[in-house]
């Protein structure tokens, strides 16, 4: 598989693995039959997204998206990282193969059940 | 220097040395083509002789009875629509199995759109298919059963013999359905004698057996008759229209002829190696389930699940490690669907997705195998730990 550098980095040294205690938004996409798993949470303070982290059982650019997406949505404000799409991760990776693209909107798709779920959440607050 | 270990002799292997010494003369000294009555034709014409009394002598066959071609896929290609089209008058029902290599897979899907009709045997979980199963799959419309003798992804060596008892039974005094059977994982891996057998086709693939890519052939028992895939001249008795690929049949040969002098040895070298990998994950791994059968297997095939990681990064993981190996896992393939093999064996599809395969060769060292086992056992700690399957 023809992975860029910038993959194969986020996938040999991911950012932000993990979970949060107590998060604010939690997304999960993708199902193990399809062979994608992905876990996001975020941490919000006064509308902005001060921490993000990931679980992803997957192949190597979804771990590699998976990072991504924790990196460039960090210190952003909620409606900033809505923004933020399956485009803006494939691109801040250097491109993934055609065929990968599906694990890249995994990524994005977590993002925005993570800030659904952050909002949905305050709301009943 | 990074280490690099190969691991995936089933997707293919290298020359070997002597094979190489053997072709070389005929891309230039002995270029001549075999149906030429010069002096020119008349050596490449000897050669090929040779080469197939070679190949023919590995699997206990007759030289006229092998059909060289340009590899297992035609081979096993011929084998099907070869059967369907020259059979069709008597019966319009081919049986196989659910495990089969695309080579099989996608022909006999071609012959259902001639309007043929095709039952897909499925096997047990350990990958055998049963006799009883076959038994209750013929019909009066039967033409050809095709069960592969070993599969390439999970190993499992099939019971051809008995298969074979059930098929020659339902025949009575008629002369089909014709069995075949792709052995392009056993030939010259696992002794083979067509005699004992019993079947009337056998694929081969001479890449698989450190011959040259490019060409393979296929046996086709005295007596019968198939319609050939490629009309043209009168090459392999007409059943093949085609210059003969001389340095390729002549590579094949030497192949071959190595494979029966070594082939003893190595299998049993290769099976204590195999066996000592699968302990060693075993022990050391958790949550690792072996795919196939436990003994019914390729002395060189593990294929092994490990829960909570998805195939392709873990193989990825290995080739930066410089370890080659295969997945079944969906991402690695062009269809995005995980091994129809795996999923065929009852086996869930998460435990597909998370499959890898190694397949050990003629230069894979204990070694080797010790260094791929450190690897892994880092890469899997490193992969569980991102995964949210804990």
């Amino acid at each position: 598989m023809a992975y860029s550098q910038k993959v194969i980095e986020h996938f040999t040294h991911p950012r932000n693995v993990g979970k949060i205690d107590n998060p604010d938004g939690v997304g999960r996409v993708g199902n193990q039959i399809c062979g994608d798993v992905m876990e996001l949470y975020i941490k919000v303070q006064d509308n902005k997204i001060i921490d993000a982290k990931f679980q992803t059982f997957g192949c190597a650019a979804a771990i590699a998206t998976s990072s991504m997406v924790t990196e460039l949505v960090k210190g952003k404000t909620i409606d900033e990282a809505l923004k933020i799409g399956n485009q803006t991760v494939t691109e801040a990776l250097g491109g993934v193969p055609p065929l990968k693209r599906h694990c890249s909107v995994l990524a994005e798709e977590a993002l925005k059940k993570a800030i659904k779920d952050y909002q949905q959440k305050s709301k009943k607050l | 220097m990074l280490k690099r270990v190969y691991l995936d002799y089933a997707a293919t292997t290298p020359m070997d040395e002597r094979v190489i010494k053997a072709i070389k003369p005929y891309w230039r000294h002995f270029f001549g083509n075999p149906s030429s009555l010069h002096y020119f034709g008349q050596q490449a014409r000897q050669a090929v002789n040779q080469a197939r009394e070679k190949v023919a002598h590995l699997i206990n066959a007759l030289p006229e009875e092998i059909v060289f071609t340009s590899g297992g896929t035609e081979a096993d290609n011929f084998a099907l629509k070869g059967t369907a089209f020259s059979l069709k008058d008597k019966g319009s029902h081919l049986i196989t199995t659910k495990i089969e290599h695309s080579a099989i897979l996608n022909p006999a899907k071609f012959l259902v759109k001639q309007g043929f009709k095709v039952t897909y045997l499925s096997p047990q979980k350990d990958g055998l298919i049963k006799p009883e199963d076959l038994e209750a799959a013929l019909t009066d419309q039967t033409i050809l059963v095709s069960v592969m003798h070993a599969n390439n992804e999970v190993g499992t060596i099939e019971p051809i013999k008995e298969l074979i008892e059930v098929v020659k039974k339902f025949r009575g005094s008629k002369k089909y359905p014709l069995f075949h059977t792709d052995a392009v994982q056993t030939v010259g891996h696992i002794p083979i004698d067509v005699q004992e057998l019993g079947v009337d086709l056998l694929s081969m693939s001479s890449h698989k057996l450190y011959g040259p890519k490019g060409v393979g052939a296929l046996y086709i028992k005295k007596g019968v008759q198939l319609e050939p895939l490629l009309h043209g001249g009168e090459q392999e008795r007409g059943r093949r229209g085609s210059t003969e690929n001389v340095p390729g049949i002549v590579g094949f040969g030497k192949a071959c002829e190595l494979a029966e002098k070594e082939l003893a040895s190595e299998s049993i070298r290769l099976t204590k190696l195999r066996d000592y990998f699968i302990q060693e994950i075993m022990s050391k791994i958790k949550d690792a389930t072996l795919n196939g059968h436990l003994s019914q297997r390729l002395p060189n095939n593990i294929n092994l699940s490990f829960a909570g990681i998805e195939g392709e990064s873990m193989m990825l993981s290995l080739d930066l490690a410089g370890i080659a190996c295969s997945t079944g896992s969906a991402c690695s393939s062009n269809t995005l669907e995980p091994s129809h093999v795996i999923l065929a064996l009852g086996i869930n599809p998460e435990s597909a997705h998370s499959s890898l395969r190694f397949s050990l060769g003629k230069e894979t060292t204990k070694q080797d195998l010790d260094y791929t086992i450190k690897q892994l056992i880092k890469i899997i700690q490193r992969l569980r730990n991102i995964s949210p399957y804990k």
